[in-house]
């Protein structure tokens, strides 16, 4: 083991025995502050086994999920088509840019009582939320992506009459792949940290509401379960995007390991 | 006609893209396919922001509200600027600092700021503390971050010349590393300012009694839909001004540096 694993490791056990004296053996810290070890694991089993805030665990992450993909797939089936038409042609980004700049200085969570306004506390306003968070990045990162190709490999294909729709699917897609992938993993950030947000605003079910209910009832186990439930979330979230990534530029690797 | 359409004046077409967005959403308004309600004319939006300016809503005024706002800013961002710029630079230097808080870090970093929100809550309350804590959250990371590269990556030969006229550790990193690494911090500010402002606006529509999310979330109860676009007018305004001033000082600081053109 290298050094960095040991104090890491050393650390990370440092800091939980740590939590447990502080919290359960000598109470410096008020259970009413923060949860000791053992409340977190009854809040835990309270959540998995009869439920809190209108469902168990894996009802709130399965709604919170399903929603993030959705609205996440919306995001990115619109903002990056208009990326690559931007970056493609010069009079649609003069066209549509300042809009544009006009939008994307709002911050994605700013679109909540808008939302809540226009479409309720249901599933179609938190949509219509992780929609505008995931835009824009995808499409940032799209047109980047098809001005950051080789003028050389344009040209050649111009040259030699290649019809868009090859040309599209050969050369503009794969050398804007890296980049708009870039934008999808920012994006997917985007979406979920605004979900949480919209959900803690008003929602029946989801991870949001779980810490919603939890800070009304001033239940700091439950608090902390969501917090984790949360961030393991989001975390494989951003792992299964990089799968998915690794798979779909396996070419780019294996020409990089080529050159 | 068709000599606008082909025409390749970038100005142009921007005031016509802009034109026609304004128009449509006018058009929209007025023509009642959306109820008038729920989506004010772009010239009701303006006439509302421009009277909030002057008359209170939700116990102040537009401009209240942004200070409040902004007063909130500048405790969490101030507070991440003064523990993670110094912690970075110390981690940078302390490889046994670095070894310890890198783990610990981790861990709390990938940590939504918005998940803070009910712990900040119990806390700190609503007022004041709430929301700069779930500030400080999202605007911590990269300021501790882009202090830690910028000290890493300090040339180092400029460290060995140090080191052999015998400086002295904090010397070292005051005199040495701070210096080389501002060009890495200040991009690092501005990435930490953007996202607390975002963690604020956040924080606001949950936890607070003032401030510009407070306006907007009881223009969305008293379905005031004019208030609450005046309000996200509010805060990209702000939004942009905090970017512009931060991007300013970058070009200045490497325009003195030699490294800008």
């Amino acid at each position: 083991m290298s050094r960095k694993t040991v104090i890491g490791s050393a650390t990370i056990f440092a800091v939980l025995a740590l939590w447990f004296l502080l919290t359960s053996v000598t109470q410096v810290i008020s259970p009413g502050r923060f949860p000791s070890p053992s409340d977190t694991w009854l809040a835990f089993v309270q959540i998995t086994g009869k439920g809190y805030a209108n469902g168990v665990l894996t009802e709130h992450i399965l709604r919170s999920v399903m929603l993030v993909t959705l609205g996440f797939l919306v995001a990115v089936c619109t903002g990056v088509p208009l990326g690559l038409l931007m970056g493609w042609s010069r009079r649609a980004e003069a066209l549509i840019n300042p809009v544009f700049l006009i939008i994307r200085p709002i911050p994605p969570l700013a679109w909540i009582p808008l939302a809540i306004l226009w479409l309720g506390l249901g599933d179609m306003a938190k949509i219509m939320v992780i929609w505008f968070a995931a835009f824009v990045p995808s499409v940032i990162n799209a047109y980047a992506g098809v001005r950051s190709l080789d003028r050389t490999l344009i040209e050649a294909a111009q040259m030699l009459g290649t019809p868009m729709l090859t040309f599209m699917r050969e050369i503009l897609l794969p050398g804007a792949s890296p980049m708009i992938f870039t934008g999808l993993r920012l994006s997917l950030q985007a979406s979920w940290t605004t979900l949480v947000a919209a959900e803690l605003v008003g929602a029946m079910t989801g991870l949001g509401r779980v810490l919603n209910a939890a800070q009304q009832d001033l239940y700091p186990g439950m608090i902390l379960v969501g917090m984790i439930a949360v961030t393991l979330c989001g975390w494989l979230m951003t792992v299964a995007l990089g799968i998915a990534e690794r798979y779909a530029l396996a070419w780019n690797t294996a020409a990089k390991a080529l050159d | 006609m068709t000599r606008i359409l082909k025409t390749d004046n970038a100005f142009l077409l921007g005031t016509i893209g802009l034109c026609s967005f304004l128009a449509l959403w006018t058009l929209l308004s007025l023509s009642g396919l959306v109820p008038r309600l729920f989506l004010p004319s772009p010239v009701e939006v303006a006439g509302r922001f421009i009277h909030l300016l002057s008359h209170r809503f939700a116990d102040g005024t537009l401009l209240d509200h942004l200070w409040a706002s902004m007063l909130r800013f500048a405790g969490g961002f101030g507070l991440a600027v003064l523990i993670g710029v110094p912690l970075g630079l110390l981690m940078g230097w302390f490889r046994l600092l670095d070894d310890i808080v890198t783990p610990l870090f981790d861990a709390v970093r990938f940590i939504a700021p918005i998940a803070w929100v009910p712990f900040a809550a119990l806390w700190f309350g609503t007022g004041i503390g709430g929301p700069i804590m779930i500030i400080f959250a999202g605007a911590f990371p990269p300021c501790l971050i882009n202090a830690y590269r910028g000290a890493k990556f300090v040339d180092p030969r400029l460290i060995e010349a140090a080191r052999m006229l015998g400086t002295p550790d904090l010397r070292m990193i005051s005199e040495v590393l701070l210096p080389s690494a501002v060009p890495s911090i200040i991009a690092g500010l501005r990435i930490s300012a953007g996202l607390g402002w975002q963690s604020l606006v956040g924080a606001e529509l949950i936890v607070a009694s003032t401030g510009i999310g407070y306006m907007m979330v009881q223009g969305q109860g008293n379905v005031s839909t004019t208030t609450v676009m005046s309000g996200m007018i509010g805060i990209g305004i702000i939004g942009l001004v905090i970017d512009i001033v931060l991007r300013g000082a970058e070009t200045a600081i490497l325009r003195r540096r030699g490294l800008a053109t």
